[in-house]
């Protein structure tokens, strides 16, 4: 088939060009322009607007009633949710954010994943100390307040954890891209370079690793290159312009853009500086990478360019024929998303995605397709490229080069199949 | 030192007793190991006593909780088990992991001499020692773990990339074929708003 050339659409989210084009969306041919259709009439009026309702009528909650507002009670369904097979206790386990139900790219703060080792610490702010110590001029003990006194960033990333999609290596296993997918979320963090702080206590030239550890019961740490630390790498006290939640670190979490998870150390005590890494557990026993032939990959730090459509997904079935928007999002550690490809044909044939908002290195983007459903199945994926040109690989490329057992650092394309109701359920597809 | 911006002078000079108190860490060089020893014999006694109740009498799990001994020759099966024997590359782990993070729920919570015991249990129980030995900080560095040698440096990207080849846009396969689905499997929580 001869693309044409309106297919193309600009990946640089300033365009509206694609918004008023739809992707035809059978299994049929791709880039044909919808039909032009008159809108029905209703056959009675409708007495949601003929009657008055109780909320044209009555005085509503005053400002004094939702002193920390919350979603509207229509939203009820829209929480993290948790797989209590998974794990062997609350404490050390996972829930996932609800990525059927967002828009944009900034994750709500109540809404963000939850990953803990120990349960979630809950600290005084004023009895919070950081504390600096190994190889440097000064060993210092920093408060909150003397960290709120640093020179501030504001910056927007992606956390995602290692295990995001994890569960899938074998195969298709749980039906939600809450569950696939919802290990990750991106907020504002508002905080000090670590660069800054470190430059406080005067890194001394023999230096070359840290080690984070947390204050929390699992006292989490981890081996950081101190290129990395010196790069991007943030001291947080706020995600989304409020305070962190307790269950996000409060009162001071470490931000490692575009690296897993994990290594985002919670309730920050302390960071050593050494001349070696640690092998902590948490990058030994877990966050290693066993490959086929027994070997196992150790500090895989970065978040290769993944993406998933979260509408529609298995918690978001198709409800209309006609016009639809498909939703995704799509990231990288490495960088800015520079495209997104979409197909509804199980990848015979494929579009470019229209990227809505800020395009930001290690963050979230979202993209749209306009598309036309005629009731037909679908199998619909989305591909991500990064601006290193990276390509997001099939789960058949990654099982080719890794095998089943990684268990983490799964970014494979996502596979979703509409059936003619419009339920849509995760599967693989040859 | 490293040429650094003017200090704002923020912040405080660590006391040597807080230094001590939070630096706890133990490197597979043996730095951080703190004076002291435990036996086999010792260890399982503290073992039974703090851990078995997760871990099992032989550290071979109960329930879903953590299996610390066996596994050996499993890395390239379909179903690896991956313990401090047949996995873990160095014992330093073990003693820094329990010394900040056990006995889940009450950590921070052992002496120095019962978590060597408990380290010397563990290697006796992955059949790395016999039942008269004793670990303590002079002896620590000797013990090396079976699969040290194993682990290997990232060398992703490992799929292939735009660089080698755009990707493909139309008429990409001939046929596509579903080959596995979740809901056979069928382990979503029920509640989780999916349509029935």
């Amino acid at each position: 088939m001869k693309k044409e050339p309106r297919d193309i659409r600009p990946a640089d989210g300033q365009s509206d060009n694609g918004r008023r084009r739809f992707l035809k969306g059978g299994l049929a041919a791709l880039g044909g322009v919808a039909a032009t259709s008159v809108a029905a009439r209703a056959a009675t009026p409708a007495p949601e607007i003929t009657e008055v309702q109780e909320w044209n009528q009555f005085l509503g909650d005053g400002v004094a009633a939702r002193p920390y507002g919350m979603p509207s009670q229509f939203e009820k369904h829209v929480v993290r949710r948790d797989v209590e097979w998974l794990t062997a206790s609350r404490e050390s386990s996972v829930n996932f954010t609800p990525l059927h139900d967002l828009d944009g790219i900034i994750t709500p703060n109540g809404l963000c994943f939850e990953r803990h080792h120990g349960g979630i610490a809950e600290i005084p702010p004023e009895k919070h100390r950081l504390m600096i110590n190994g190889l440097v001029d000064r060993e210092l003990v920093f408060t909150m307040d003397d960290l709120k006194r640093f020179p501030r960033v504001n910056r927007i990333f992606f956390l995602e954890c290692a295990a995001n999609s994890g569960m899938e290596w074998r195969g298709a296993q749980l039906n939600g891209c809450q569950f696939t997918h919802g290990m990750v979320h991106c907020v504002q963090y508002t905080g000090v370079l670590l660069k800054t702080v470190l430059e406080e206590c005067g890194v001394k030239t023999n230096a070359k690793w840290l080690m984070p550890e947390g204050a929390d019961a699992s006292g989490m740490n981890r081996s950081v290159p101190l290129e990395k630390a010196l790069d991007d790498c943030m001291l947080a006290f706020s995600m989304n312009g409020e305070a962190l939640r307790p269950e996000q670190g409060y009162p001071l979490r470490l931000v490692v853009p575009g690296w897993e998870g994990n290594m985002w150390v919670k309730w920050l005590r302390r960071i050593e500086v050494g001349d070696q890494p640690w092998h902590t557990r948490e990058e030994t026993s877990k966050y290693t990478d066993l490959l086929e032939n027994g070997k196992s990959r150790r500090f895989t730090w970065v978040m290769d360019a993944k993406s998933v459509v979260t509408n529609p997904s298995p918690q978001a079935p198709l409800r209309f024929k006609g016009p639809n928007v498909l939703s995704g999002l799509a990231w990288s550690g490495r960088g800015a998303i520079k495209r997104v490809d979409v197909t509804l044909d199980g990848g015979k044939n494929w579009v470019t995605a229209d990227i809505q908002g800020p395009v930001l290195p290690k963050s979230l983007t979202r993209f749209y397709v306009n598309f036309e459903w005629d009731g037909k199945p679908l199998l619909i994926q989305s591909r991500a490229i990064d601006d290193t040109g990276y390509v997001q690989p099939t789960k058949n490329e990654l099982r080719a080069a890794r095998g089943t057992n990684s268990i983490y650092h799964n970014n494979g394309i996502q596979t979703w199949h509409v059936r003619e109701n419009g339920e849509v359920e995760n599967v693989e597809v040859s | 030192t490293t040429a650094q911006a003017e200090p704002l002078g923020l912040g405080r000079e660590a006391l040597p007793e807080e230094v001590a108190a939070w630096n706890t860490d133990i490197r597979p060089d043996g730095q951080g190991l703190p004076e002291g020893s435990g036996s086999v014999l010792q260890g399982e006694e503290v073992f039974a006593d703090q851990c078995a109740v997760c871990h099992g009498d032989f550290a071979e799990g109960v329930d879903r909780w953590p299996v610390l001994a066996g596994g050996h020759g499993t890395l390239k099966s379909r179903n690896p088990v991956k313990t401090i024997g047949s996995y873990w590359p160095y014992l330093s782990t073990a003693y820094d992991y329990i010394e900040r993070a056990m006995p889940f729920g009450n950590a921070r919570s052992l002496s120095s001499d019962e978590i060597y015991g408990i380290v010397a249990y563990l290697l006796y129980m992955n059949d790395l020692v016999d039942d008269e030995f004793v670990l303590s900080k002079e002896n620590f560095t000797e013990i090396h773990l079976p699969n040290e040698a194993n682990f290997v440096a990232d060398d992703r990207p490992d799929t292939p990339t735009m660089a080698q080849a755009e990707p493909c846009m139309t008429n990409c396969k001939e046929s596509v074929e579903i080959t596995a689905r979740a809901q056979v499997i069928d382990v979503t929580p029920e509640d989780a708003g999916i349509p029935e």
